[in-house]
């Protein structure tokens, strides 16, 4: 039998049509973005716009609301394909599934992982972080977004075939996502007090190679279980 | 070696063994708890730091080490049953989730009302409280996964993948009081070395955690016997106990 | 031996009788809740299988009667 294209060229193709899909709607792109750029805007608003006050909770802002956002977005990550019936292509196709999702979910990351991360300076700004933290803030972002799209795609692959899934769907990825919010607001403080947040930064690292590896098998997985 | 264990992936079986187990793990939970409780509640001495308040242990303790041991039988029921197929596994495992979700309650609660004669405050945002209310939202996000899915086969997969997805966060709570500088006392019982807590103490807590996991095996079965009925109405077995439920 | 002199002494705790009367009241009550709603389960399960017989019964003699 012949087995078609290699993996490397699966992964691509893969990838190139997502992000072609994602392209010819914008919106899918935006409205994440937009909703992050709003949750942050409001906060000032709703607690005053004192800038010792803004600049000690800005780390955190910021996180939550990229974590909400990232949560928001995830839920279109298989929607399509499953009502589609493309997801069922790919479980039935011959090259390996952890490595399609993979590919999805690299595409899902920078579809919205990349933007955000490209926002985040901006609205730093606005919330007076300290200058000092802002290399952290990036660097966490970097190393944290795609360990959320990673984690959370476990949770929509669980919760696709379900027709109500979406507050299901916080319940089940916001306890995986704690740590990383944990850990990443607690290197940008120490950046701000001129601390060093290698620390920090490596466990996120060690979480990221940790579901790089894991995650892509619980998503093939809970999919098959999803698409019975 | 196994081949034993296999009989019991049959319903019927699995049900027989339960239903011998329970008077069992019942009496002697009780039995268990209630030495544990008295002597605690009553014998043990104060303690010369905490005064009486620290009687709160007997229970805190037992319910918050349980809350997690309970969680990795679940997921590791979930593993033999997403691995092997074994359907009364997964079964144990849907059984088990209620009954650590309570007990992980007890322990945020009992913590909570400790704490605030201690540290003066019902909740601090430490390392091991987050942690082990992060424990109680996995719990709940198995069971209600759950109880979304109409087939039961397929809610028990994708509940045993959450499940196992879920561990990383038991060594988290276990070593988190180490780990980082928390406001929470480090643990009292220590395997290997001695512990930091006299024997007229620490003998009733034994007791009591010992109890606990009795108390939580025996509710199980309990709840292992209605889910197996549940999932196997259509066996003639099943449908004789059920005439005779009728007729009483 | 005990380590209080009199009943009310053991009920007042050395002053944190609420928290820890709370604690055990909440620990044994919703343990006995969830007791009582597991044993309950089975023989809930066990009606609705017997009545879900009952509707099959019936269904089958409505078709036989046809």
């Amino acid at each position: 039998m012949k087995r078609g294209i290699s993996y490397t060229q699966a992964f691509l193709t893969l990838l190139q049509r997502d992000l072609k899909i994602a392209i010819r709607h914008r919106g899918d792109i935006f409205n994440p973005l937009l909703f992050f750029v709003l949750v942050v805007t409001l906060f000032p608003l709703g607690i005053g716009p004192e800038p010792q006050v803004l600049s000690r909770v800005a780390p955190g802002i910021i996180w939550v609301a990229a974590l909400l956002a990232s949560m928001l977005s995830l839920e279109r990550l298989f929607k399509a394909d499953f009502n589609d019936g493309s997801l069922e292509q790919m479980l039935l196709s011959p090259q390996p599934l952890p490595i399609l999702v993979l590919s999805k979910v690299l595409a899902h990351w920078i579809l919205t992982g990349v933007p955000l991360i490209l926002v985040a300076p901006l609205l730093a700004v606005l919330l007076h972080l300290e200058s000092n933290s802002y290399t952290a803030l990036i660097l966490t972002l970097t190393v944290g977004t795609p360990v959320l799209s990673l984690l959370g795609a476990i949770g929509v692959a669980l919760t696709v075939g379900l027709r109500k899934g979406g507050v299901l769907l916080s319940l089940l990825i916001l306890p995986l996502y704690i740590p990383v919010l944990i850990f990443a607001t607690s290197a940008i403080d120490a950046a701000g007090l001129n601390l060093p947040y290698t620390g920090q930064l490596a466990i996120i690292g060690a979480m990221l190679v940790g579901s790089l590896i894991m995650a892509p098998f619980a998503i093939g997985a809970s999919l098959r279980v999803s698409t019975n | 070696m196994w081949k034993w264990l296999h009989s019991y992936a049959d319903p019927e079986r699995a049900y027989k063994l339960a239903s011998t187990l329970l008077p069992w793990f019942a009496f002697s939970a009780i039995l268990f708890i209630s030495v544990g409780t008295i002597w605690g509640m009553l014998f043990a001495p104060m303690d010369y730091q905490q005064g009486e308040s620290f009687r709160i242990i007997y229970i805190h303790v037992p319910s918050a080490s349980m809350s997690m041991a309970a969680y990795m039988a679940m997921a590791s029921a979930s593993f033999v049953g997403i691995v092997w197929q074994i359907k009364t596994a997964d079964w144990v495992a849907a059984s088990i989730a209620p009954i650590g979700a309570v007990i992980t309650f007890i322990a945020l609660l009992t913590g909570a009302a400790w704490g605030k004669p201690m540290w003066g405050t019902w909740w601090v945002w430490d390392a091991r409280l987050t942690s082990e209310l992060v424990l109680l939202f996995l719990y709940l996000g198995v069971i209600s996964l759950y109880a979304s899915f109409e087939d039961k086969v397929l809610a028990a997969r994708a509940a045993g993948i959450l499940a196992i997805v879920g561990v990383i966060n038991i060594p988290i709570i276990k070593y988190s009081v180490d780990w980082w500088s928390s406001l929470h006392q480090p643990a009292t019982i220590k395997i290997t070395e001695k512990s930091a807590m006299p024997m007229e103490m620490l003998a009733p807590l034994l007791i009591n955690i010992f109890g606990f996991g009795l108390m939580i095996g025996a509710i199980t079965l309990v709840r292992y016997k209605a889910e197996i009925l549940a999932r196997n109405g259509m066996r003639p077995w099943v449908r004789e106990l059920a005439k005779a439920e009728a007729s009483k | 031996m005990i380590q209080f002199e009199s009943l009310s002494e053991f009920l007042n705790m050395g002053g944190y009788a609420f928290y820890v009367w709370l604690s055990y009241g909440v620990t044994f009550g919703s343990l006995g809740i969830l007791l009582f709603l597991s044993l309950r389960q089975k023989r809930s399960v066990l009606l609705e299988i017997s009545k879900k017989m009952e509707r099959e019964d019936r269904l089958k003699e409505t078709r036989s009667s046809r």
